[in-house]
């Protein structure tokens, strides 16, 4: 028996059980990439017609550290995907990671795995099943997105060039998850490695694209790539292969590291504990603390890190304009100087604020697995009642998401100040609380979601998420109804400093929020458990 | 009030399987009740509905004279529960779940905890995954052993302890008995249920088919009986014969099965015949339970 013997049935398996989720987010990628394409040559159909919204692009660095460099400023084409190479790069990488953990680290850990591997099953088998199937899923989606552009008529190299940067992209963290699969031993450090990961390569290029000393940042985070393939413009569609290369070698990492451990453990094993619980451990928020701190501390390094660099970035960020008529412009307008920077950081607080929703969406999410796992049975046959089980790890979430919104406004503010920005560390504060009610609003509808849907919360919670992130970029470009864009939390925070605060949206919002929560508690004090 | 749980025409479905169908269950105050019946006849769900984690879709059911649905809190300090598949959070240590569940029930008996770990030979310093099944399952029992409550829900609790562990455990549960606390045993060993209940409960497809102490079911089975007769019987003779069933004759030799209260009158019947060996062999636990199973 070889070590690949049953990769075929096992790749069968896989894909009965997610013959629904793969195609789903194939269609969903690709679907939105070519629709946004579609919508955005409707308006800029020739390069003379662009020429405003290409400087506007430009003229904001946030948007630069968001989406990174366009390929091609006179291309039609070219302006037609530069919302979406860097988000959707992000969401097919998100798609890699998750069908690899799914089918590896968390089969391990359900035992699942043990089952299959007492068969007629080769060790290495379900982490090769897992890949390929990964593999096939992003291949798929950057042929279909390919196609779907030339079928719209934009150029064929430029679309290739498109399509190899997405691949080379998520192809490269299909590989990275499959060595933090073999790392960790449980299937949430496996996803703080690779979500970790994430994370850490797009401030890289975002830094990398913003800052022009340093742009070789943007060549060695993965997400880099899928700009500097430069689609419609230099059409480096070699970059593939640095995906494939770095696919290559996780695989063969992952695979030696394998064969090096045991069925179950990972490599950064367990230690002894102590014997005793501490006095915190005794209710079930005690334990959602405990069980949530790990991760949350690795959120609140991230969103360290994240207000260092966006802080760092925004005095320097303005400096990029340097076109003499627009920082006159906004002069005259009465910002000065200090506007432009407003406008960044605006934007940057924003856009992070839908990392605390993810944030809060995976503690909320918790429930759900806790239940799964049969925990939530053992708390609930303790003397406690289901408020509180539904309200432990919702709080954590709550909190924890607006402590993460207050200390990047904080480090923000603190780090603008120390490189002589002005932005003042009290604006930046009061801007990340004014984002905290949306936030709120999404974690709401996840606990809510595991209350009434508890087999397809985690699908309803992150759907949403996405959802809202996508109307909000591209619903105005694609001519959505208002009702629907304005169905996104997001679009209701005060945009804070740039505009004042106002109470009425905040209002809403928490309303909402607790409108959900409530019928969240509804829903849980009647349903089963287990 | 004398029984710690009643429960009647019970009901409960999960789509379109019927898990419980009317089922009915009597636990005395003091006793330790065994709960038998085939895989998937429906023990779990009952205990989860005696636990408020399901709602019963027919049927009432009390716990200590309360409603398992809706006095959670209350109910829940004077009760205790181990399932039947122990799963442990993989970054808390043993001696941490065993008292956390502990301080849950609203707190637990330190001298008790230490001594039970002793006894059940547990390493409490572990984490989540390094525990066997075995280990898993008596992180579980020290929890719930170790709270001062009056009823123990105990479903499989001894599945994947070795020979010596199911000895601590039966000396641990007839400790239990002793302190006039209440136990309900789900359990697929016979010997343990034999070895430990006042009475038993066999349910199947989600019915209760006999429920009784030991002595009394097996009063209601039947006794294997084997004889060679000096003048051999004929069908026609027996026929009339009450209690007498499977009748098998070959040649001189009869077999067959009796109902236990008819033993005598079928012997004396039989002795008419010329009785010149006989065995008659009452019957096993095992063959108790599979009667009631099969039936
Ligand atoms: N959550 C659920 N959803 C659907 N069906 C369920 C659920 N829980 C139990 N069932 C079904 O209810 C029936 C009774 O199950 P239960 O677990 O109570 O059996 P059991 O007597 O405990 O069996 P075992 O001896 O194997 O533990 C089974 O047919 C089972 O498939
Ligand atoms: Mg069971």
């Amino acid at each position: 028996m070889s070590a690949y013997t049953g990769t075929t049935e096992l790749l069968r398996l896989a894909w009965r059980r997610d013959r629904v989720l793969v195609p789903l987010g194939i269609l969903a990628i690709a679907g939105m990439a070519v629709s946004s394409a579609k919508a955005t040559l409707a308006l800029y159909p020739t390069a003379e017609s662009m020429g405003g919204a290409i400087s506007e692009i430009f003229a904001s660095p946030a948007a630069v550290a968001l989406y990174g460099p366009i390929g091609n400023p006179t291309s039609p084409d070219s302006l037609a995907v530069v919302k979406m190479t860097m988000m959707g790069a992000v969401f097919l990488s998100l798609f890699g990671y998750a069908v690899v953990r799914r089918h590896t680290r968390s089969e391990e850990e359900a035992g699942r795995l043990e089952l299959l591997g007492s068969g007629v099953v080769g060790r290495r088998a379900p982490l090769a099943a897992a890949v390929v199937l990964a593999t096939g899923a992003v291949l798929i989606t950057c042929l279909l997105t390919a196609l779907g552009y030339i079928g719209l008529g934009m150029q064929s190299a430029g679309s290739v060039a498109f399509a190899s940067g997405w691949a080379a992209s998520a192809l490269a963290f299909v590989g990275i998850t499959a060595v933090a699969a073999q790392l960790s031993s449980t299937s949430r450090s496996c996803a703080g490695l690779a979500g970790g990961a994430i994370g850490a390569a797009f401030l890289l290029r975002s830094i990398g694209d913003s800052q022009a000393t340093l742009s070789w940042l943007s060549w060695i985070s993965p997400l880099g790539w899928s700009t500097q393939s430069a689609a419609y413009g230099a059409n480096r569609s070699w970059v593939a292969l640095l995906g494939v290369a770095v696919l290559v070698a996780g695989v063969i990492g992952s695979f030696a590291l394998l064969d090096r451990r045991d069925l179950g453990a990972g490599l950064l094993a367990g230690r002894r504990g102590s014997a005793h619980a501490p006095a915190s451990l005794s209710s079930p928020v005690g334990l959602a603390w405990r069980l949530g701190r790990p991760g949350f501390l690795g959120w609140l390094a991230g969103f360290v890190v994240g207000g260092l660099v966006v802080g760092g970035l925004a005095k320097s960020a303005t400096d990029l304009i340097k076109d003499p008529g627009i920082a006159d412009m906004l002069r005259k307008m009465g910002g000065g100087e200090g506007l432009l920077e407003d406008v960044y950081l605006t934007t940057e607080i924003g856009f992070i604020s839908v990392i605390a929703a993810a944030f809060g969406i995976v503690v909320a999410l918790r429930l759900r697995s806790e239940e799964v796992a049969g925990h939530t049975e053992q708390v609930l046959a303790g003397a406690t009642t289901r408020s509180r089980v539904l309200a432990s790890h919702t709080v954590i979430g709550l909190l924890g998401s607006a402590v993460l919104m207050l200390v990047l406004g904080g480090v923000i503010g603190v780090v603008d100040a120390a490189a002589g920005g002005s932005a003042g560390v009290g604006r930046l504060l009061a801007s990340a609380a004014a984002h905290v009610p949306a936030v709120w609003v999404c974690i709401a509808l996840a606990v809510c979601a595991y209350a009434w849907l508890p087999r397809i919360a985690a699908g309803v919670a992150w759907g949403a998420l996405a959802v809202f992130l996508t109307v909000g970029e591209f619903g105005g470009l694609l001519g959505l109804p208002g009702w629907l864009i304005d169905l996104a939390p997001f679009t209701h925070s005060p945009r804070m400093p740039v505009e004042p605060f106002s109470l009425p949206p905040v209002v809403g919002l928490l309303a909402v929020a607790a409108a959900l929560l409530a019928a969240a508690y509804a829903g849980f004090r009647r349903r089963d458990i287990g | 009030m004398s029984d710690a749980i009643l429960v009647s025409g019970l009901r409960k479905t999960f789509g379109t399987t019927t898990a419980l169908d009317g089922l009915d269950l009597t636990v005395s105050t003091g006793e330790v009740h065994g709960f038998l019946g085939p895989n998937g006849s429906g023990k779990s769900t009952t205990i989860r509905i005696l636990l408020g984690l399901l709602r019963a879709d027919g049927g009432t059911a009390q716990v200590l004279g309360a409603d398992p649905w809706t006095d959670v809190e209350t109910l829940h300090r004077r009760l205790a529960y181990v399932p039947g598949d122990v799963t442990m959070w993989p970054n808390l240590t043993g001696g941490e779940v065993i008292d956390f569940l502990g301080r849950l029930r609203g707190g637990l008996d330190q001298a008790k905890r230490d001594a039970l770990l002793e006894r059940f030979d547990l390493d409490p310093t572990k984490k989540g995954r390094a525990y066997s099944k075995g280990n898993r399952q008596k992180v579980a029992l020290v929890a719930a052993l170790a709270s001062d409550v009056d009823l123990l829900l105990l479903d499989e609790p001894t599945a994947g302890l070795d020979p010596l562990m199911e000895r601590v455990f039966r000396d641990c549960i007839d400790e239990v008995r002793a302190d006039g606390r209440t136990v309900l045993l789900s359990s697929h060993i016979l010997s343990e249920v034999e070895a430990l209940c006042d009475r038993v409960s066999i349910i199947k497809d989600g019915r209760t088919v006999e429920s009784g102490s030991l002595t009394q079911l097996r009063h209601l089975t039947r006794t294997s009986l084997s004889a060679v007769l000096d003048r051999p019987a004929t069908a026609a003779d027996l026929s009339a014969l009450h209690g007498l069933h499977d009748v098998v004759i070959e040649g001189d030799r009869l077999t067959g099965s009796v109902d236990t209260e008819r033993i005598g009158p079928v012997l004396d019947a039989l002795g008419a015949h010329g009785i010149r060996a006989l065995t008659c062999q009452a019957p096993t636990l095992e063959e108790l339970f599979l009667r009631s199973y099969q039936s």
